[in-house]
């Protein structure tokens, strides 16, 4: 049988089960296979904190959200085109997402009365009509994945577990996604277990075979390539582009990279993959706590290493008693804070901007502490390259803040030429720096450099640099125990002065406004850029003008903030918050900002955004 | 003496000429209280330092606060002043890190073993190479006398007027208890025993913990008096020596014995026979024997209260297995290319 062939320009997807059905797994692969198609895409994996809530619950329920065009796209979508729903749980908790019209795919096997009971519904929802607004397609995919490996010597429990291939493999015929990357990553993946790699071989097959009988569907859906500048590309996640960003910056500064890190959701990635590279000399100390991670890296730090700890917001409340230590010691070190949602626990898994205060205020006395922010999964790399600079550079901790939308979030990079990438200069101090009154020669720890007000970086083992320094306040060059008044006062400003001076090397913002007659800004800072960056999109493509920026840098601003805020007639800022950023854009320029806030663990929708811009521009 | 008697510090770089104490003394005025037991371990540390033979601006000390936290300000090294309990995790990214450094740590009573607990017993498990010299005069000084966790129950002080509740740390036992690999005790003005504990743990390869016994004359005078005054301390106190049968009273009339159940008992010699004496075996695998010396004291009288090395046993340090690991890995697989990494195993080209 023929089918028909139809092409779209953008489509999302939304695998969801339960945690246990491989749904990560499985986008993990749809999205391999569509980047290597040339779209340009953008993911949103959305799981429980629970390891494994019980089956078929609602708390239970794992999902992965795919967008993927035949243009470049900012987010992983608002809502999804097509959900496969392998259990009732999975249906109702995305159902309030899914647009009229869109597909549903269901897995009719899981629809068990006493399934359908645990999650609440009365009546099965397939049959009962109350999804007559969708395109239902109800499948047997457990039965069939269960009839397809039947000739395998496995167990019912293992044929069963395959049906997430069996899925897999009917949204690949769907959409046109080719096959052999996915073949040979289970060829890998179970080759130690060659019956269980056989059948989830054959599952994968008998999916995308039934896609091609099965006269359920009748369309497949093409999507070509995305235009794309020139390179070589690979899929890339932020946690990962977290990870690689801080190799690169000690390969570019010539140091050692030493992470001293607790595990932690959502960071622990992090620690995991940088204890993969030991070939880099990578040193990971997975301490006995918060505190312990940090005070290790602080210790290497004073050392000559990169000291870097990860961690997530508890984890930088406990911790910050010794980045008040840093920067009293004015030692370089990278505290990177994978936000998720709080007070206290908060939401583990889910993502939120609501740590921006605390990096920048959460320590006793007048602690200031640069603070950068990737804007997206692939921008990691970049910006913990540039929190190294800055860190190396200026003698002080600084603040990355990821999120948890970024840390798993994934989407297509080009992949920089490493000569291109700016080398970071450590300037160990070698020599004495300080004429004494009786003319010898001296070492002063606290001796600055008039351009960068950085102190001199003498690691132990520099012949004749030996000094004692501490957390106690010390006399301003020399750098000895100080209780003076006046020399306090000098020191708390010279501590802000330096962390200021951070924004003469601060690119100054450019602002896309690309009709440039916007007479309002929209700004943002973190993983926003996404749905800002598209809400943008869609207000012009109704003729309307809108300027954007975006915020890498939080502390200190770029110099020409300040400018922009006030040429515009009103300025829109959308946080994950409620109003951090805001509060000290006001405090600081006296703009009378209008917040957008929302915290619900969940990313901003491009098109809640574009009519918040909307709004405003209609009170002009 | 040569560094060879140091085969744990055989990466530090050797001092090119002889070293003397007043090649450790910093330009700064030491600022303990007059009196204070600690001017005794510093002047001791300060002469024993260059019998190490390493150049000086390969020693870190590492503190914490407290009283005894002051410590680094006065000896010309390097020395890093820290928080309150986190000296030895700053200590453990140092070490670990640059193996080149001889590391020690100076902590107190309240600082190792209240606030800073977590980071001392698990440094002890890993068996980093810092050195730990712990000094315990059983009050909180720096915060004005307040009781520490080694304070005797019933400790009248200003935060316990009535007498304090909590039951005491016995440093050794906790030390031992926590895997442990070099365990040590001394006194503050035994400046022949503090030097040669100190030089053991300088051999060790690991962490060493050595509690030193200190006076704090402001806020718990004559805390260790007994086994420093020439009419009780030989009655009170046993010098542990590897190989020896572990005797001690004025006249060595006092020996230890293992009873039928596996406990110690301090017994007359003359009674039992010097045949049934034990030895002290400090290098044994299991710290069993250690560990039971370790619970003799009476805490409150302080009779029975071993001094010297009770544990000291050969174990890998960790930075020097994480130094092995990365070597390994960097062998089999050969050094990391950056570009490499970058690129991965699942790129697509674009033209």
């Amino acid at each position: 049988m023929s089918k028909q062939v139809v092409q779209l320009s953008r489509v999302v997807i939304r695998f969801a089960g339960d945690s246990g059905d491989g749904m990560q797994l499985t986008g993990d692969r749809f999205t391999s296979e569509t980047a290597g198609m040339g779209n340009d895409l953008s993911t949103l994996p959305d799981f429980p904190a629970e390891i494994r809530a019980p089956a078929g619950t609602l708390p239970g329920v794992s999902a992965f959200q795919l967008h993927f065009a035949d243009h470049d796209i900012m987010t992983p979508g608002d809502s999804p085109n097509v959900l496969v729903a392998m259990n009732p749980a999975a249906l109702k908790a995305n159902l309030g997402d899914v647009p009229r019209g869109a597909d549903i795919i269901v897995n009719t096997d899981e629809f068990t009365k006493r399934n359908l009971v645990k999650v609440g519904y009365e009546a099965n929802p397939i049959e009962d009509g109350s999804l007559d607004a969708f395109k239902v397609h109800p499948i047997a995919l457990t039965s069939m994945t269960v009839e397809a490996l039947k000739e395998f010597d496995i167990s019912k429990k293992d044929a069963e577990r395959a049906k997430n291939m069996f899925a897999l493999g009917l949204l690949c015929w769907l959409y046109h996604r080719p096959t052999e990357g996915t073949v040979d990553f289970l060829t890998a993946k179970f080759g130690k277990n060659p019956e269980i790699m056989k059948a989830n071989l054959r599952a994968f097959e008998a999916g995308w075979s039934y896609g091609e009988t099965t006269e359920e569907f009748s369309i497949q859906y093409e999507i070509s390539p995305a235009p794309m500048k020139s390179g070589t590309y690979r899929n890339m996640s932020g946690n990962l582009a977290l990870s690689y960003g801080l190799i690169a910056a000690a390969k570019l500064s010539g140091l050692t990279l030493f992470l001293g890190s607790y595990p932690i959701t959502p960071a622990s990635d992090i620690l995991h993959e940088l204890s993969r590279h030991k070939r880099f000399g990578v040193m990971t100390f997975q301490a006995e706590d918060e505190i312990a991670g940090v005070g290790a890296a602080i210790g290497a730090a004073y050392g000559g290493a990169l000291g870097v700890t990860t961690t997530s917001g508890p984890g930088v409340a406990l911790k910050s008693e010794a980045i008040g230590l840093a920067v009293s010691l004015e030692l370089p070190l990278l505290v990177v804070d994978v936000q998720r949602g709080g007070p206290s626990t908060g939401l583990p898994t889910k993502t939120e901007q609501a740590d921006l205060l605390q990096a920048m205020f959460g320590r006793n006395g007048e602690a200031p502490v640069p603070i950068v922010a990737p804007q997206s999964p692939s921008d990691c790399f970049f910006a913990a390259i540039e929190a190294a600079r800055i860190a190396i550079t200026y003698r002080t901790p600084v603040f990355l803040l990821s999120d948890g939308y970024l840390a798993n979030g994934s989407e297509p990079w080009c992949v920089p030429d490493v000569s291109s990438l700016a080398l970071i200069e450590p300037n160990f101090a070698t020599e004495l720096n300080h004429e004494a009154a009786d003319g010898t020669m001296e070492f002063w720890p606290y001796l600055r450099d008039p351009e960068t007000l950085a102190r001199p970086w003498a690691v132990p083992g520099t012949a004749g640099l030996e000094h004692r320094i501490g957390g106690i306040e010390k006399a301003d060059g020399a750098g000895t125990i100080s209780y003076d008044p006046e020399n306090h006062d000098k020191m708390v400003r010279l501590r802000q002065a330096k962390v200021d001076a951070v924004a003469r090397t601060i690119p100054d913002l450019v602002v896309d406004d690309p009709d440039d007659d916007a007479r309002v800004l929209i700004l943002g800072w973190g993983s926003t850029y996404g749905p800002i960056g598209a809400a943008c999109r869609l207000v012009r493509a109704e003729g309307k003008s809108v300027a954007q920026i975006h915020l890498r840098h939080l502390n200190p601003f770029p110099a020409n903030l300040e400018t922009i805020l006030k040429s515009y007639d009103r300025v829109i800022l959308p946080e994950m918050n409620l109003g951090q950023l805001s509060m000290l854009l006001r405090a600081k320029y006296l703009v009378d900002i209008i917040g957008y806030n929302q915290v619900r663990g969940m990313p901003f929708k491009s098109d809640e955004l574009a009519a918040v811009i909307t709004d405003v521009l209609q009170s002009l | 003496m040569t560094t060879d008697a140091f085969p744990a510090l055989s990466l530090v770089p050797k001092a090119d000429a002889l070293q003397s104490a007043k090649d450790f003394k910093s330009d700064q005025e030491v600022r303990w209280c007059p009196g204070c037991g600690d001017y005794a371990i510093l002047s001791t540390v300060q002469s024993f330092l260059p019998d190490l033979g390493l150049k000086r601006e390969n020693i870190v000390f590492v503190s914490g606060i407290g009283c005894s936290s002051r410590f680094p300000y006065y000896l010309d090294t390097f020395g890093l002043h820290s928080i309150h309990g986190r000296a030895p995790a700053i200590a453990t990214g140092l070490a670990t890190s640059r193996p080149d450094l001889s590391v020690w740590v100076i902590t107190g009573d309240g600082d190792a073993l209240s606030i800073g607990g977590n980071h001392l017993i698990h440094a002890l498990r890993r068996n980093v190479n810092l050195k730990i010299l712990l000094f315990n005069n059983r009050i909180y000084g720096l915060t004005k006398g307040q009781y520490s966790p080694t304070s005797e129950r019933g400790k009248i002080t200003k935060s316990s007027p009535q007498g304090s509740l909590d039951y005491s740390f016995n440093p050794v036992s906790l030390a031992l208890g926590a895997e442990a690999t070099f365990v040590a005790r001394t006194i503050d003005s035994d400046r022949k025993h503090l030097t040669e504990v100190l030089t053991a743990a300088a051999a060790h390869e690991g962490t060493a913990l050595v509690e030193i016994y200190q006076n704090c004359n402001i806020f718990n005078d004559n805390a260790w008096e007994p086994l420093k005054d020439a009419d009780t301390r030989d009655d009170l106190m046993m010098r542990l020596v590897h190989g020896e049968p572990i005797r001690f009273g004025k006249e060595q009339e006092k020996g230890v014995v293992r009873k039928s159940d596996g406990h110690l008992e301090v017994v007359e010699v003359a009674k039992v026979g010097l045949d049934n004496i034990i030895s002290h075996d400090a290098h044994a695998k299991d710290p069993g024997l250690a560990f039971a010396l370790s619970r003799l004291s009476n805490p409150r009288t302080l009779a029975n209260t071993p001094i010297g090395v009770f544990r000291d046993i050969t174990r890998p340090s960790y930075d020097r297995l994480m130094r092995d690991q990365i070597a390994e890995v960097t062998e089999a697989q050969g050094a990391g290319d950056l570009q490499t990494l970058l690129y991965g195993n699942d790129t697509w080209a674009v033209s």
